[in-house]
């Protein structure tokens, strides 16, 4: 019997599409179902030529059989307005749902941060901040488990190609949910977020700067060691993290400049902002699948 | 081509692009003083904000003295008949600081975004225009791009309820040709109704010129700085733009040895070093780089020994737009260890 958990990938856009190829090589997630609402979408056809079942009548396509079908863990690829719908639903049939939308239902989930609480919480959704956030926090995180953080800023670039008109319509919930997190998550007393938009062509690979503010003076050996610490981590899911420079100390500021290049699975490789969080919400659902597999977490 | 009798806005510069200079720290009395003098003066617009914009408040941009709401209120507070603006850029700024803006009291919110991404500015201009504010698009670095090109992200802004439309210089890099075409397209294809503007940057001394060649393609408002107070070598001097415009007969309602005065008496005494066209500012403008990216460069350039021409025509290599001061550092950390 295999030890595979089954899910289902609600949206066969781009994300939707790079997720399913990254779930398609994991240990412990075995993608059944792809779940669209155009009949013609190439993104559903795709699926079906990877031998997945497919409906293009949305989440009641999936419902009526997925208990039937075994899945027991949703993504979420669509979009923040129908999100509350689409999770009542895959919820009221007794499986965990794991948001790549903007819609913040459930609790925010950074994995090398707080996976393991949301694990052991038994949270049955879970939301996957911002791309921004998925390349940032784990930083603010990195230092504020060192010592006290009395602000956190992170500036994310990142090409024009690679931002949809999703969040182009509603970049301030880019900058209002980020900044949220980098307090909630991050463990900064006060987050702030930029997002720029870059056109250059080439498209450039995304990139961060993470600055923080501790209270006393900082400890730069341990804050060091702990921010190579969390690069390794987020490079198990995202081998493309690269820190470029820093941390530089300058007073009580600490600033750590990084690369995020993506896995190019489907998705551009320079579009390491949305290739972390399909990497983030696949390795979200793996912790769960182990828990599950293991007998700890019954759904 | 004769501007006899054009009327021009002027909108004044120094207490929002001036505060690059002063690394945002223009004190409250120093924004009721001047604010009173440019109203006094008869300049009917006054922008106020951070450097960056509301919200621009940052380690990346730098921390103000006081926040943009008390800012703003000062100088709401002293102004007659001037009307005080403000500025936003969507990715720095929301629509919560627009909010907070308009409850100050403004009365005209410019949104900018780089060029060609106008699409961020949907709800940050729909809003404004809801609230019946002057809502003017501002299109940053706009020698970055085609005419052409530049005319479709100003449809967008006009179609989200913009009723003015800049096309902004940041870089000081357009000669007055490059300013022609764009508002000459510009004002040959938005609706007569729309307002089109030019903001300068005097970093190849085009100011004046590039703003003389706007209002000849058909702008009528035209930004510029008391003293040039700006980013780079500054804005285009107000003062100066006045005195030209007096020459060709055009009406702005400036008074100008007034504007002469705040320029002399309160405006200069308080640069923290002169405002003007150095080697450094020229980079900016000969290679096209953000101008508020100046200081940020001679900083890093003075931490890393290393050249601060250097960095910015790194920074243009890269094709760095607004906003990228985060990537200062880290140019200037490469160079240091190339360098060895």
């Amino acid at each position: 019997m295999s030890k595979k958990i089954k899910a289902a990938i609600i949206g066969p856009g781009n994300i939707g599409t790079d997720l399913l190829m990254k779930a398609r090589r994991s240990e412990w997630i075995e993608p059944v179902w792809m779940v669209g609402v155009e009949p013609d979408s190439p993104g559903l056809a795709r699926a079906r030529e990877m031998g997945l079942k497919t409906t293009s009548e949305g989440v009641d396509g999936l419902v009526a059989t997925m208990k039937a079908d075994g899945v027991q863990i949703c993504f979420d690829a669509t979009s923040a307005y129908v999100h509350a719908s689409n999770s009542a639903k895959v919820t009221a049939q007794g499986a965990l749902m794991i948001d790549l939308t903007p819609a913040a239902i459930g609790p925010y989930c950074i994995p090398p941060v707080n996976l393991k609480d949301h694990v052991g919480k038994r949270e049955m959704n879970v939301n996957m901040v911002t791309c921004g956030g998925q390349a940032t926090i784990p930083m603010v995180y990195a230092v504020s488990r060192v010592q006290k953080v009395a602000y956190g800023e992170i500036v994310a670039t990142v090409s024009s190609k690679s931002v949809g008109p999703g969040t182009r319509k509603n970049i301030d919930e880019f900058t209002r949910t980020t900044a949220g997190a980098v307090e909630r998550v991050g463990g900064a007393a006060e987050g702030k977020a930029i997002i720029v938009i870059n056109p250059a062509e080439p498209p450039l690979i995304m990139r961060n700067t993470i600055h923080c503010l501790t209270e006393e003076e900082p400890d730069q050996e341990a804050i060091t060691r702990s921010v190579h610490e969390m690069v390794a981590e987020v490079q198990k899911y995202v081998p493309g993290y690269t820190l470029k420079n820093g941390p530089v100390f300058d007073g009580k500021r600490i600033t750590v400049w990084m690369e995020v290049a993506g896995l190019g699975d489907f998705l551009p490789r320079y579009a390491g902002n949305l290739d972390i969080m399909t990497a983030a919400a696949l390795r979200t659902a793996e912790m769960f699948a182990e828990e599950m597999a293991a007998g700890r977490l019954v759904l | 081509m004769s501007i006899q009798g054009r009327k021009v806005t002027l909108h004044d510069m120094c207490l929002r692009d001036g505060m690059h200079p002063k690394r945002h720290q223009i004190s409250l009395d120093e924004m009721r003083s001047i604010g009173r003098a440019l109203d006094e003066a008869g300049v009917p617009l006054i922008e106020v904000t951070h450097g960056d914009g509301l919200g621009g408040r940052s380690i990346n941009y730098g921390f103000p003295c006081n926040s943009d709401e008390e800012y703003l209120k000062a100088v709401v507070g002293v102004v007659k008949n001037a009307k005080v603006s403000a500025l936003l850029l969507p990715g720095i700024g929301t629509v919560d600081h627009l909010k907070m803006a308009r409850d100050c009291g403004i009365g005209t919110i410019r949104v900018a975004t780089h060029c060609t991404e106008a699409d961020v500015s949907e709800q940050h201009i729909g809003m404004g225009a809801q609230m019946g504010l002057d809502t003017v698009g501002f299109l940053m670095m706009a020698h970055m791009i085609s005419p052409e090109e530049l005319l479709v992200q100003a449809k967008l802004m006009e179609s989200y309820g913009a009723n003015g439309i800049y096309c902004t210089d940041s870089a000081g890099f357009m000669l007055p040709a490059d300013v022609t075409a764009r508002i000459a397209l510009l004002r040959s294809e938005l609706k007569p109704a729309t307002e089109l503007g030019f903001h300068g940057h005097h970093n190849m001394a085009m100011g004046i010129a590039n703003s003389v060649a706007a209002v000849e393609a058909g702008a009528n408002r035209i930004d510029g700085s008391v003293a040039g107070l700006g980013a780079g070598a500054g804005n285009t001097p107000l003062e100066v733009f006045v005195a030209v415009l007096n020459r060709m007969g055009a009406e702005h309602g400036v008074d100008l040895f007034k504007i002469m005065d705040v320029a002399e008496d309160l405006v200069v005494p308080m640069m923290d070093h002169p405002v003007r066209i150095d080697r450094d500012a020229l980079t900016l403008g000969y290679a096209g780089v953000y101008s508020s990216f100046l200081l940020f460069a001679q900083r890093a350039a003075k931490k890393y020994g290393i050249s601060s021409r250097d960095i910015l025509v790194e920074m243009g290599k890269r094709k760095t737009v607004g906003g990228q001061e985060d990537m200062i550092e880290d140019v200037a950390l490469d160079m240091a260890r190339a360098k060895g």
